[in-house]
């Protein structure tokens, strides 16, 4: 079968994980940075795919399935943490939410 | 031949999240997050992976990026907003989606045109996915459904008190 090498696919799946964590650590807009997020979890659901493709099991969908879900979950969360965020400092930048008491 | 779709599309999602990443405006990076996510869904279907390329279209290109746009949009209310609408509109801020868009809809028309059989992957349907995720993963989806519980409550928790603030003001 002419099929798609499994290394290529791997190495697509590290160069788009790479340039979303560049894009989380460059960039200092919160909306950005979640979007960057969403970059990285497609990545890793795209190496899941690739392998899941390379032995013909279903595992690998099901894994993207729950990232999905995982992703989901995370921007509803992301979102309305940035909303509120912005109501408070009115700003979406990041480095201005440096007032936690930890 | 099919190892040069996925060549193709693999330029285009690269190609696309690099200029997500050094977009200055929101909405500007969002186009091209789009682009790059259904460039992901064509390298699904072009894996053999169907079912998975469907959700990313349905899903991650619909529904999440959505969330996005309405939140930008919430963010950018005032008098500025006319202005936005203006600058967005000129040709320069939407043909570089336009022509990743363009070469997705190319490789889509050579799928069609080349008989359903440019699958280069082993092809994993639906059902195959659907008997094991309701046999040996039904744990992982009760977890799922509760993760997707929690962040439901997470969100409309952290969404109430802006409201109430909100209203408050007006009233």
């Amino acid at each position: 079968m002419n099929g798609i090498p499994l290394e290529l696919g791997l190495v697509l799946s590290a160069v788009l994980f790479v340039l979303g964590l560049i894009g989380v650590m460059v960039r200092r807009n919160l909306i950005m940075i979640l979007m960057s997020l969403e970059v990285m979890l497609n990545a890793t659901g795209l190496a899941f795919i690739v392998a899941g493709s390379r032995w013909g099991q279903a595992d690998g969908q099901i894994m993207f399935l729950l990232i999905l879900t995982l992703a989901a979950a995370e921007v509803g969360v992301g979102l309305g943490l940035a909303l509120q965020i912005f109501h408070r400092f009115q700003t979406l930048d990041a480095d201005s939410v440096n007032e936690m008491q930890g | 031949m099919m190892l040069f779709l996925f060549y193709i599309t693999s330029a285009v999602a690269v190609f696309a999240t690099v200029m997500m990443i050094t977009r200055l405006n929101a909405v500007h990076g969002l186009l091209y997050l789009i682009l790059s996510l259904l460039a992901a869904g064509v390298l699904f279907f072009l894996l053999g992976a169907h079912f998975a390329a469907v959700l990313e279209v349905i899903i991650y290109a619909g529904a999440i990026m959505v969330l996005f746009v309405f939140v930008i949009m919430m963010l950018n209310q005032g008098q500025k907003t006319t202005d936005q609408e203006r600058i967005w509109l000129q040709p320069t801020i939407w043909i570089g989606p336009s022509v990743l868009a363009v070469i997705l809809f190319a490789e889509m028309l050579i799928v069609i045109v080349s008989g359903g059989n440019a699958e280069t992957g082993q092809i994993v349907d639906s059902k195959q996915v659907a008997i094991a995720l309701y046999g040996p993963y039904l744990l992982a989806v009760e977890l799922a459904s509760m993760l997707l519980l929690a962040g439901l409550v997470g969100a409309y928790h952290l969404g109430k008190p802006m409201l109430k603030k909100t209203l408050g003001k007006r009233a």
